[in-house]
């Protein structure tokens, strides 16, 4: 008690170093969001606003990066637009400002919604994979447990880019080349790997005791695994899949390589942007955020698993 | 309720022996200790009760049904963990009602059957809470509801107080003993305290090695142990064993040791080895200016109504348990007279008991 006592003054009188700490963490937020915040506003400047110098900080917001973002415009004379009427939609309005006409979507959408479905998709089979095998290798006895396990990590210690080109080989001959179930093998493939190991961290932790307990209770091996294991595990699996959906999500030399016309994803698309019409810094911009919004929205959603960590409360250590 | 039949159970892991050749019957109702130091098997054949673990060799029959290798879940047994193993994502009632809920116990039922245990085991306040902030106590309680719950045939338990604070120890030793008088179900407790075991058992099997040493009643099992570990393993502060030497023969009655010579209970066996051990506990010894062995005093503990005093013999270093009216301090040089009727001779090699007037001709040898 005396001591604790001891320690609590101690903390009392640190306002200081508490003043210092937070001085330090405002700082290094500053620094890491100043960029992000950089693109956002630069995705809702106009194209003057967004290259001018000095740098312009208060400004008109515009969709109109977004518009061109979405958007395949032609640039027409004068006579040209006022012969077509006035304009119909909000964004037609916007691109004619331009001189320019509307005459089509963009890829975009399609490739967003490749990242989606490939970035999911293939953390799903990760986490789904690892869980079991993390699980496998925790508690069974496994043949070569220590090489197999060794084995796996293995395949993390060189660039995955390394083995591009025979990947690259290989997905031609399988007809992978270019499909969204092709990218999803590939992504669980990388991913399973940091899964499996992160995983077995977190299966580790659980006591036996729990499953001892539920396969007397009557439950079988599975339902013990499903309904007490799982449920136990719910902050080792939200960790181990942002980090797999961060990966799949933010690949891109493998994308650029093994895609193209169908099943490429944002990350090379977002570059392509700039030679299509100029430099279009409000349109990179404008794909850039969207870009980052799925993997902001699901780390707040789980923020709470990952700061939780794993508590057991039950078990006294 | 039921008994439990134990059958030339063996159990090991590659060349590691971890259970050899167990055979013990627990009766009906009984609460039976398996205690040992760790590692001794007692855990391992509790697990093979339990279904936990399947044996490599031997039987088991619960209510004289063969369970060897049935599932864990088909065997109508409940377990209390050490560590408790509460779901900590359910509510102490869910965690109570869950060996139920399993069982397809409409909710009804399962609500009533959960008050009922809760009453009994006085938790019926924190039924609705998580069992995360409960302490220890409630969380052995719990844990305990969730096995009475289901109206098992036997109660298994490993070392349930093992992670209790030692004051709570005691009280849930006391606890656990007078439900065990109000349910009567056979309980196996396994433990490697011995003070729990000799405080709660009906009877308690001693194990090391992966070998059943004895099977007795407490006190039979204090006074008339039957091999040098159990003499050991038993008791605080724990036997005093002085090296003797020589044969002994058949009929003997005293046997020398180095400085002395000590009176035994009758030998009703001979030995043929040239080396015995004398057990004697430290209450058995007595300080006496006309002792059989003098030595000088290294240490004087009081305890209360008792003194603990530590004497340096010939024969090593002895503990003394003595009346604290007996003045006597560190240095002195004092003798020592012992119960001749409840000194056990141990074999030097086998380190077995030598049947004596002490066991009647019981031992076995």
């Amino acid at each position: 008690m005396i001591r604790s006592a001891k320690m609590l003054k101690v903390g009392e009188s640190s306002g200081l170093s508490k003043w210092i700490a937070g001085i330090i963490v405002t700082f290094y937020a500053l620094v890491t969001v100043m960029p992000l915040l950089w693109i956002v506003a630069t995705s809702f400047k106009s194209p003057p606003d967004s290259i001018s110098y000095p740098p312009q900080i208060v400004f008109e917001p515009t969709l109109e990066g977004y518009v061109n973002l979405f958007t395949e415009r032609s640039r027409q004379t004068d006579e040209y637009i006022e012969k077509l009427g006035p304009p119909e939609t909000w964004y037609e309005e916007i691109v004619r400002e331009r001189n320019m006409v509307v005459t089509g979507p963009s890829r975009f959408a399609g490739r967003y919604w490749n990242s989606i479905f490939i970035g999911f998709g293939s953390t799903f089979l990760a986490v789904v994979l690892g869980t079991m095998a993390a699980y496998g290798f925790s508690r069974f006895k496994v043949p070569l447990k220590d090489d197999l396990l060794f084995f796996i990590l293995s395949t993390r210690m060189m660039p995955p880019i390394a083995v591009a080109i025979p990947i690259y080989l290989m997905y031609r001959e399988l007809g992978l080349s270019d499909t969204a179930l092709g990218m999803i093998i590939l992504y669980t493939a990388v991913n399973v790997s940091l899964a499996v190991w992160l995983l077995k961290g977190f299966v580790d932790e659980i006591p036996r005791e729990y499953e001892d307990a539920a396969l007397i209770d009557g439950y079988s091996r599975f339902q013990a695994f499903i309904k007490v294991v799982l449920p136990q595990m719910k902050a080792g699996i939200a960790a181990t899949a942002i980090f797999c959906l961060i990966f799949a999500w933010n690949e891109y030399a493998f994308a650029l390589l093994l895609t193209s016309g169908n099943a490429q994803t944002a990350p090379p698309f977002i570059p392509a942007i700039i030679g299509e019409g100029g430099l279009d810094w409000p349109a990179v911009s404008a794909g850039t955020t969207l870009f980052l919004l799925p993997i902001v929205i699901v780390t707040v959603v789980l923020r709470n698993q990952l700061l939780r960590g794993i508590t057991f409360g039950a078990v006294r250590k | 309720m039921a008994t439990i039949e134990i059958q030339n159970l063996c159990k090991t892991y590659g060349d590691f022996v971890a259970v050899r050749e167990s055979s013990f019957t627990i009766q009906d109702g009984e609460f039976f200790v398996m205690l040992g130091p760790s590692g001794c098997g007692k855990t391992t054949t509790l697990r093979m009760i339990a279904g936990l673990e399947v044996p490599t060799a031997g039987h088991i029959h619960l209510g004289g049904e063969e369970i060897t290798y049935s599932p864990g879940s088909q065997r109508n047994i409940a377990f209390v963990f050490q560590l408790f193993a509460l779901y900590p994502h359910m509510s102490v009632q869910d965690n109570i009602g869950f060996p139920l809920k399993v069982q397809g116990v409409s909710r009804k039922e399962r609500k009533n059957k959960v008050e009922e245990v809760a009453r009994m085991l006085q938790i019926d306040h924190i039924l609705k809470q998580g069992v995360g902030g409960l302490s220890s106590g409630d969380r052995q309680r719990v844990a305990l509801g969730r096995a009475l719950v289901r109206d098992a045939q036997a109660f298994l338990m490993d070392e349930p107080l093992g992670a209790l604070d030692a004051e709570f120890r005691d009280l849930m030793c006391e606890e656990l003993r007078l439900l065990h008088n109000r349910v009567g179900a056979t309980t196996v407790y396994v433990t490697h305290d011995q003070v729990e075991a000799m405080s709660m058992a009906d009877r308690i099997c001693v194990m090391e090695k992966g070998e059943v040493l004895q099977i007795a009643t407490p006190d039979e099992i204090y006074a008339r142990p039957t091999s040098k570990f159990v003499g050991g393993f038993i008791g605080s502060p724990s036997m005093n064993f002085l090296p003797a030497q020589g044969g002994i023969d058949s009929g003997a009655k005293s046997l020398a040791v180095k400085g002395g010579e000590v009176a035994i209970p009758e030998m009703y066996q001979a030995i043929t080895s040239d080396s015995a051990w004398i057990g004697a506990r430290p209450e058995h010894i007595t300080l006496s200016d006309q002792g059989a062995l003098r030595g000088e005093t290294v240490s004087v503990e009081y305890m209360g109504s008792r003194q603990l005093v530590v004497v340096d013999t010939e024969c090593g270093r002895l503990r003394v348990r003595s009346d604290n009216h007996i003045p006597v301090k560190t240095g002195d040089n004092v003798g020592l007279d012992f119960d001749a009727d409840a000194l056990v001779v141990f074999d030097g090699h086998t380190e077995k008991a030598i049947d004596s007037a002490l066991f009647g001709g019981t031992a076995h040898g």
